[in-house]
């Protein structure tokens, strides 16, 4: 294949196919579904950082009042409503996987959904301590979501000053050595390079870029200032600012003591050519395949250079090249996405999903994803999942497929679809023969549902 | 047998390496006889351990004033080790075994990545066992290392745990698992599973590789999927793999490699590094206790990291990263109670680059030197192909 076609465009691109919503009909049709209005988000709503926010100030009160009561009891009253706050946020944690997954299941507009998926993994964050370690999906939703369709440089800016990305990468407590704050403070006060680095080595350039430790530290001084207070998000300390001017890649950056400095900065990296490269490539290999065609790279890279890192244009420039629509050597699905495709293809009832307990969300979706290697919202380190089908492609990874594939489905729609029919529901045009077969000769329905989810045709796209 | 059986069969034999007629579904746990007798267990640690703070050189005149919040020394707990250097406090458990001379470390070693300090440019070179990334290899140096030893079959060599190893990849055979992963299908199902995944041959190869060890694994599970989860949710993921690796190399696995991760300690590192050095430790303590009998005595474990961390610490209580770390030695084959290595000092000057600990040895040196002990590999053998360039230097005689 070397041009769009709707079941195929479906399950490359988008969240696989459905027996309740037709195949995407056009490029154009894909791309408008990344600006339109964002129904999945209204039907199946996850909490935004700006409300969840308010967990962080309830528990930080909380903590006040312990500390202003120990040993009285007072104090036991407030541990015990913290314990609860923070219970309260892991259930909901899972509630939120429970609903990103019904958003593949029922989007009508699956590029943006994966796009959203691609682009949260690439600023993967999460919270470090108490309530905020479950932040990612409200992170995601109003940090990430809303920028998918514009310049790269709004998206970066958002994620890179996020409150989340901020407490992931150490740099909400970063303060220059000669800041006023850090005078005050004495030895024990300075620099994090943690987010500088990585801001230049995953988010931008990437780790082949032109750039050195001296840069990582001039961009660490250049950060300092960007923090946050549970009571207002996003807050800019001047006191926390390295004094003097910082010299990035060759750019000198105004001594100011405000955030109009940083934001230059990351509108200067955002356009780098470096930035250009690294991001094009990034997205044919998640969309297309471990080693895609360097014409598809030269292709998308020159669109984002000419646009200054316009995600609408890089984009089209992704979808109408030919590369992007070859079949051979088509990635493997990560298991978010995997157990996401096979929801959809048995279109789930949302209810059974979204009324789930915390422990049947776990059995039935996080812990089963863990055992295939990816465990929801826990990042071994911020460059995300890996790309690479090897990586996914591991007898144990394999072998927690299988099992899911066997018997997660009746966990989540006790009334099977028939597996005769629910091979061309889930592969369509594309079900080879063996695999209409399998799901004839399987001796249980449940067998035979898994066989189809396990076919090499239904793992790849 | 039908012709699907016997084709996925085939193929599934194939893959492994041993005939139909050893094939473990016809005849369960029919693995080949071990090759040799010393056993080989590699721990990559994810995320750059702070070596300074694990092995505390207190006894050098710099090393108070680069670190505050993270003050070591015996006067802050540490256990003195010899004098010079004291062992961080969560790892205290390791005591013993320091005492019995079965735990060692290797001070200010590094691979010779410099610079950008990527963990995961960092990991790869690590890994990989090469000077840079740039030559082209793309198999892991124990997996080199494999390739040149005679007698490995597929369960010679296990790289345990969900995400992969890239130290154990390459043409020899490894077999990759995880105590969770064991995999109970009925005939028929298994059978389907063969021929549909048959067009693709890299997942036909890790399946029948998952059928193959489920079937020589004792069933875990209880095919109950709700149950099982609740199960795998249980903690000590890496007492598990410990335990694991043991049944394993007390049975005919000789090498195995899995990875801890939780190093990379930016900020509060007095929590994290505590979570981490203690897992480490209690992995050690695992190892030993489940590797009974003589086979302790025939064990080498060793423990690397990526690079090390910055000597002073940062503004957040943590260390940012770094280039010379500390590489862990343990097992009943070990020159223990002893740090190896020649120390470069912690003046502004003695450092690398006036930020990190500077280098003395390279870290392939010592592992190379170790696997010629271990398994009786040529020097020239270890320098060109296990680790290409490399130059061993003099023997440190880390292994009895």
């Amino acid at each position: 294949m070397r041009a769009f076609q709707p079941e195929f465009a479906e399950m490359r691109f988008g969240c696989g196919l459905s027996p309740v919503i037709a195949p995407i009909a056009s490029v154009e049709a894909m791309l408008a579904g990344i600006t339109a209005p964002d129904a999945m988000a209204q039907r199946f709503p996850i909490e935004p950082f700006s409300t969840f926010r308010e967990r962080m100030v309830a528990s930080d009160e909380l903590r006040t009042t312990l500390r202003a009561n120990r040993g009285k009891p007072e104090a036991k009253e407030a541990q015990k409503e913290r314990n609860l706050l923070k219970k309260q946020a892991r259930i909901d944690m899972t509630h939120w996987l429970g609903l990103s997954m019904l958003r593949r299941t029922y989007t009508e507009t699956g590029f943006f959904e994966r796009l959203v998926y691609f682009w949260g993994d690439h600023f993967t964050a999460t919270g470090k301590a108490g309530v905020v370690k479950r932040a990612t999906s409200p992170y995601i939703e109003d940090g990430i979501r809303p920028f998918v369709g514009g310049r790269f440089a709004d998206l970066l800016i958002s994620a890179v000053t996020h409150p989340v990305m901020l407490q992931f990468l150490d740099q909400d407590r970063s303060m220059g050595p000669g800041s006023e704050r850090a005078q005050k403070r004495g030895k024990t006060a300075g620099l994090n390079e943690n987010l500088a680095r990585e801001v230049m080595e995953l988010h931008t350039l990437g780790v082949d870029g032109p750039y050195t430790q001296d840069d990582v530290r001039q961009l660490a001084e250049l950060f300092t200032g960007l923090s946050f207070q549970p009571k207002q998000g996003a807050k800019f300390r001047k006191d926390y600012v390295e004094p003097g001017a910082e010299t990035v890649l060759g750019v000198t950056y105004d001594d100011a003591y405000s955030i109009k400095p940083v934001h230059a900065v990351l509108e200067d990296l955002s356009v780098h050519p470096a930035t250009a490269r690294h991001l094009s490539w990034k997205l044919a290999v998640h969309f297309v395949s471990d080693t895609p065609d360097p014409a598809l790279i030269d292709h998308v890279t020159a669109r984002y250079i000419e646009t200054e890192g316009d995600l609408m244009q890089v984009y089209a420039a992704l979808l109408e090249h030919p590369a992007a629509w070859t079949s051979e050597g088509a990635n493997i699905k990560p298991p978010v996405e995997f157990v996401g495709s096979a929801m959809r293809a048995l279109a789930v009832d949302p209810a059974v999903v979204a009324e789930m307990p915390e422990k049947r969300v776990r059995n039935v979706l996080l812990t089963p994803m863990a055992v295939m290697g990816q465990t929801w919202q826990k990042f071994s380190g911020p460059d995300g999942w890996p790309e690479e089908d090897d990586a996914w492609l591991t007898p144990q990874g394999l072998s927690g497929r299988v099992r899911w594939a066997m018997a997660g489905p009746e966990m989540l729609r006790p009334d099977l679809p028939d597996p005769r029919a629910f091979v061309d529901t889930a592969l369509g045009s594309f079900a080879p023969e063996d695999v209409k077969f399998a799901a004839g000769a399987a001796e249980s329905k449940s067998e035979a549902i898994g066989l189809v989810l396990m076919s090499p045709a239904f793992q790849r796209r | 047998m039908t012709d699907l059986t016997r084709r996925f069969f085939l193929t599934r034999s194939a893959v492994l390496g041993c005939s139909l007629a050893a094939s473990p579904l016809l005849t369960p746990v029919t693995f080949a006889a071990a090759p040799w007798d010393t056993r080989l267990i590699v721990i990559i640690l994810r995320g750059a351990m702070d070596g300074l703070d694990a092995v505390q050189p207190y006894g050098d005149a710099s090393y108070a004033g680069l670190r505050s919040s993270l003050a070591g020394g015996p006067q802050n707990g540490a256990m003195d080790l010899d004098g010079f250097f004291a062992l961080h406090p969560a790892m205290a458990a390791l005591a013993p075994m320091w005492k019995a001379g079965e735990l060692g470390f290797a001070h200010a070693v590094s691979t010779p990545y410099r610079d950008k300090r990527s963990h995961f440019d960092g990991q790869d070179v690590l890994e990989a066992g090469t000077d840079t990334l740039q030559g082209g290899v793309r198999d892991g140096w124990l997996n080199r290392m494999l390739q040149e030893v005679p007698g490995v079959e597929a369960d010679t060599a296990y790289a345990i745990g969900m995400s992969e190893m890239p130290i154990l990849k390459g043409k020899a055979p490894v077999a990759n698992w995880t105590p969770e992963a064991t995999l109970s299908l009925s005939p028929q199902a298994e059978r389907l599973l063969g021929m549909i995944s048959e067009s693709d041959p890299a997942m036909h190869a890790a399946l029948a590789e998952a059928a193959l060890l489920s079937a020589a694994d004792a069933p875990a599970m209880s095919g109950n999927m709700a149950r099982d989860m609740q199960e795998i949710r249980k903690g000590g993921q890496h007492l598990k793999i410990a335990e694991f690796a043991a049944k394993r190399l007390r049975e005919d696995a000789r090498v195995a490699s899995f990875s801890l991760n939780g190093w990379d300690t930016h900020r509060f590192q007095e929590r994290g590094l505590k979570a981490a050095l203690g897992e480490l430790s209690d992995t050690l303590v695992h190892l030993k206790q489940e590797l009974t009998g003589p086979v302790w005595g025939k064990t080498a474990v060793v423990a690397m990291t990526e690079f090390g961390r910055t000597a002073r610490e940062n503004g957040t209580g943590g260390t940012d990263h770094g280039t010379g770390g500390l590489m862990v030695m343990a097992g009943g084959a070990i020159k223990g109670g002893k740090v190896y290595g020649d120390w470069p000092g912690l003046r502004e000057s003695d450092l690398y680059e006036g930020r990190d600990l500077m280098p003395t040895r390279d870290v392939r040196a010592h592992a190379a030197w170790i696997m010629q002990a271990m398994t009786g590999l040529d020097k020239a053998t270890l320098e060109r192909v296990i680790f290409p360039g490399l130059d061993m230097g003099s023997n440190p005689g880390i292994v009895l």
